[in-house]
């Protein structure tokens, strides 16, 4: 009885610890299939005409997508102006200066803004900005990038500020130095590559976002001068081509979502990459 | 510190790049139907090039969304299939002026595997899928008419549309008039309760979704399916004939309103009368606010809108849709004189 | 008390009659006013997005009040908005989710955790964390274009002639609907639970392995009956901040979900999510009511999340803070 009991136990422990490795060899491989898959079937379309023209009008084949990788950069740059700055400086104040009662709102609160579904925050950018505004603009499709990146700005930051270690910052005040002057020449120089990361990292979930940009950024045939026209962006486009009926808006959908991704994936791998040869790695 | 420099230097002045557009440039943002979206989208691509300084932006959304956001004030003129009555005109804080610009047909197309033959639809067969009381291809509605193709007994699957469509209201406007169920059952706009089926969005969307699903039905406009070679079927009339949506036929269904259209401009062309008229047809209107403050705005809507009745009017049979019948393009003419 | 001879003079104040130094003072004030600014102002967006959802619902709330949540009817013809059906489809599509999720989830971060060495499993949680990074968009055009012919090829006639007595499994198979958004937002919260859950494993003390092993527990039994239930407030954590993410996905779920207005029993049958109807028909909405609707919508999604956030983020700290619990 015993014995049977023994070889059964056995048995289970190497069963179910194969099938844990099988999983996890099963979701590593999603990734490679999407990967595999995008390279497949965007691969091809990837050319110079892809990168340089204009779409075509509708029915017609050829065209490229110009202004909607001109558009998502654009609308990364609003977005890091308007939400890193304030990611940083509240990582700062966190990190630095912060009362207790006013830092857990202030934590709490961006944990609650990260919460935010990505179409909800479009919705409000909308009310907020398109409306008033009386238009669809790149600055209010930059808005709600924006603001979408600054939970994760600031959580990383604090981090990094706050792994610089005690006797730096105190070495620093030892010699005079006021508290501003520590933060500015020694504790944020010290963090700086952990801070910059995570606002790539930030930057570069921001970029593959489409549902805030529907309602604010909403698409353009044509290029998008200045700031206060709508914007073509990649993740727009590959939804709209993707969802429709024409092979050859399929084609492009497929190399659009390839570039999108590639330039992700490019972030985080690189980010991740200096992180943990600097030492200090975290998931966010 | 130098590379610093230079890269902040660089992303200044990419900066700078990327902001000074060419200002000199006339930008007008459009929002709205999916419907004519494959001849706007030729029209704004012709008539930028015939005009490089004026770029015409145009969105397809479907025409609630063009209703909607014209009203918002977020584009400067919208596109909707669905004429607006005076009840919704009301809800606007501004006058607006409706352009029909085009006339097309909304075609039933479906995608079922082993049929090649082109279908005939009666009234009744239609309103009985849509209503989810027909549910098998070999109905015998649907079989009566079409003897000798080979319907199998496969669940219909109903494709409609997901977004506030102008197409949709074409549909179940003729709905509503051929059958009294939909009417007090669903009735007839832009966005409605459907009984059964998937949604798509855009025509584009619906194109798609018939395209990929065995034994599918659905609604879209005549050049959706051509572009995208899939198979339509053909409509009974009012007269009892079968007619298949053309340029004829959809010209036909619009002669007997050019009359009315004296007096107002919004009709309703489904079921019309007439032996070769196709049933499910439509005109499509441009929606232009009447007071537009931007004078450089004002004087290309205006000029756009000369070049669409004329220059544009010769482009649009090779898209599939009917060019506007004389009479109408004279009312019009005299219309646009009353934007300000 | 007296003042003794040794006593220490009280040292004069640094920033006394030092007037670069009280400049240099006042900066650091300065610092801190702006610091606090641009942190207060994040408090500041977070208020204005609440109160601008709750004041744009406002008209919808009235008219409608509680039926709102358990009427069945979207009919913008006749204006009677009811959300049951979107609640349905986003509760559907995430328990789908989460059914799926979970079981592959865990045993991948059992197998990180407990198993893999760590230089492989530090690469393989890499890996899993470039899944999370994928947006949404892409993972919607593979839905379209690989879940859904698969599902309407291959799956979904192979659950219907094992399964097809179950209510869940009758009615036709589109290729579209709530089983396949299930799958596809699956695939996207796995890497959340797998990163969470692997972290929290970590935790554990080794002691409690060695304890269980000790007394002669298989690798296994001991990784199953006392690592697991002892992380099992993080792990739970890790399961409400997956169920978040999921209730809020947008994109992947409208490409594939079939956009119909429909309670369907069976999970072949379309249906739709709050997220994805908002996407669809919002910028469309014509008359106060149904916009007032439609963000009244918005912000239930919201504070969904917002409550399953705060549920998860506390589960973590308790598990972290080593609170798990005797089995």
């Amino acid at each position: 009885m015993n014995r049977f009991r023994l070889l059964w136990r056995k048995s289970l422990n190497v069963v179910m610890l194969t099938l844990t490795g099988v999983a996890a060899l099963a979701v590593v491989s999603v990734l490679f299939l999407i990967l595999g898959y995008l390279i497949w079937n965007g691969g091809k379309s990837l050319n110079w005409n892809f990168f340089t023209q204009l779409p075509a009008p509708v029915g017609e084949t050829g065209g490229g997508m110009a202004n909607a990788i001109v558009g998502s950069m654009k609308l990364l740059l609003m977005a890091a102006v308007i939400g890193l700055p304030i990611g940083l400086m509240g990582g700062i104040y966190l990190a630095e200066f912060g009362g207790k009662a006013f830092s857990f709102a202030v934590r709490y609160t961006a944990d609650l803004l990260n919460g935010v579904p990505s179409i909800v925050m479009g919705m409000f950018v909308n009310l907020l900005v398109v409306v008033p505004m009386k238009g669809f603009t790149t600055v209010a499709g930059g808005i709600a990038l924006g603001i979408m990146a600054i939970p994760i700005t600031l959580r990383s930051s604090e981090e990094f500020l706050r792994s610089v270690p005690v006797n730096m910052r105190e070495a620093s005040l030892a010699l005079g130095a006021s508290k501003w002057r520590t933060i500015a020449s020694v504790v944020l120089p010290a963090a700086k590559g952990g801070i910059i990361t995570g606002m790539l990292l930030a930057l570069a979930r921001v970029a593959g976002e489409t549902a805030p940009l529907l309602f604010t950024a909403f698409g353009n045939q044509f290029w998008s001068p200045g700031w206060k026209q709508p914007t073509a962006a990649l993740p727009l486009v590959v939804y709209t081509y993707a969802i429709s009926a024409y092979p050859d808006w399929h084609r492009q959908a497929w190399a659009g979502g390839l570039v999108l991704l590639a330039l992700v994936l490019m972030a985080n791998i690189g980010t991740r990459l200096v992180l943990s040869r600097g030492g200090a790695a975290r998931s966010v | 510190m130098n590379t610093k420099k230079t890269v902040v230097l660089v992303c200044l002045l990419l900066g700078l790049a990327v902001t000074l557009g060419a200002d000199s440039t006339v930008l007008l943002n459009a929002a709205g139907a999916t419907f004519p979206y494959p001849i706007y989208s030729k029209w704004f691509n012709v008539y930028h090039t015939e005009h490089p300084s004026v770029q015409i932006n145009y969105q397809s959304i479907g025409s609630g969304g063009g209703i909607q956001q014209l009203k918002s004030g977020t584009v400067d003129f919208g596109a909707s299939d669905m004429p607006l009555k005076d009840d919704l005109l009301g809800q606007f804080s501004f006058k607006i002026l409706q352009f029909p610009t085009v006339l097309g047909a909304v075609v039933p197309t479906y995608n079922i595997p082993g049929v090649q033959a082109e279908l005939k639809f009666t009234p009744k067969a239609i309103a009985g899928i849509y209503l989810g009381t027909i549910n098998k291809w070999n109905d015998p509605e649907i079989t009566s008419a079409n003897a000798g193709v080979n319907l199998p007994a496969n669940d219909i699957v109903v494709m409609h549309r997901s977004d506030g469509s102008g197409t949709t209201f074409v549909w179940t406007d003729y709905l509503s008039k051929i059958s009294p169920e939909w009417k007090s059952r669903v009735g007839s706009n832009t966005s409605v309760n459907w009984p059964v089926g998937l949604g798509g969005k855009g025509n584009e969307g619906v194109t798609g979704l018939v395209q990929q699903t065995p034994n599918s039905i659905g609604y879209v406009e005549l050049i959706y399916a051509i572009q995208n070679h899939m198979g339509y079927g053909l409509v009974q009339n009012s007269s009892g004939k079968f007619v298949k949506a053309s340029l004829a036929s959809v010209t036909e269904a619009a002669s007997g309103v050019a009359a009315k259209m004296a007096q107002d401009l919004r009709v309703s062309i489904t079921d019309a009368p007439g032996a070769t008229a196709y049933p499910i047809c439509s005109f499509t209107y441009l929606l232009i606010p009447v007071k537009i403050s931007d004078s450089a705005k004002r004087d290309n809507i205006k000029t756009f809108l000369h070049w669409m009745l004329t220059t544009g009017q010769s482009q649009v049979e090779a898209l599939d849709y009917a060019r506007l019948p004389k009479a109408v393009v004279a009312i019009e003419e005299k219309q646009i004189s009353q934007i300000q | 008390m007296g003042s003794h001879a040794t006593a220490v003079e009280r040292a004069p104040s640094p920033w006394a009659g030092r007037t670069l130094l009280r400049r240099l003072a006042e900066g650091d004030a300065v610092a801190h006013t702006v610091t606090l600014i641009f942190a207060a102002s994040i408090i500041l967006i977070t208020s204005l997005l609440v109160y601008q959802l709750w004041i744009s619902s406002a008209y919808s709330r009235k008219t409608f009040g509680w039926h709102f949540w358990f009427s069945r009817v979207w009919d913008p013809v006749f204006e009677h908005f009811g959300a049951l059906p979107f609640i349905y489809g986003t509760l559907v599509t995430s328990a789908i989710a989460l059914i799926i999720a979970i079981p592959l989830g865990l045993a991948a971060a059992i197998f990180l955790a407990e198993l893999a060495p760590r230089k492989i499993s530090d690469s393989i949680s890499f890996l899993i964390d470039l899944l999370a990074a994928v947006p949404s968009v892409i993972y919607g055009l593979l839905g379209i274009f690989v879940v859904v012919p698969l599902m309407r090829t291959i799956i979904g006639p192979a659950l219907k002639s094992a399964l097809g007595f179950l209510p869940i499994f009758a009615g036709p198979n589109y290729g579209l609907g709530l089983l396949t958004a299930g799958i596809v937002l699956s695939i996207m919260v796995v890497p959340f639970i797998i990163s969470v859950s692997r972290e929290v494993l970590l935790t554990v003390p080794r002691e409690q392995r060695e304890a269980a092993l000790a007394l002669g527990a298989t690798r296994w039994e001991s990784t199953w009956k006392v690592v697991v239930p002892y992380a099992r407030a993080g792990i739970m954590g890790s399961v409400f901040l997956s169920l978040a993410r999921a209730l809020g996905e947008t994109m992947a779920v409208t490409m594939v979900i079939g956009n119909a207005a429909l309670i369907g029993t069976s999970l072949f049958s379309p249906g739709d999510t709050i997220a994805s109807m908002l996407a669809n028909q919002y910028s469309e909405a014509t008359g106060r009511l149904y916009l007032s609707a439609l963000i009244e919508l918005g912000l239930v999604l919201f504070l969904i999340t917002f409550i399953l956030n705060g549920a998860a983020r506390l589960l973590i700290l308790t598990t972290e803070r080593g609170g798990g619990r005797p089995a």
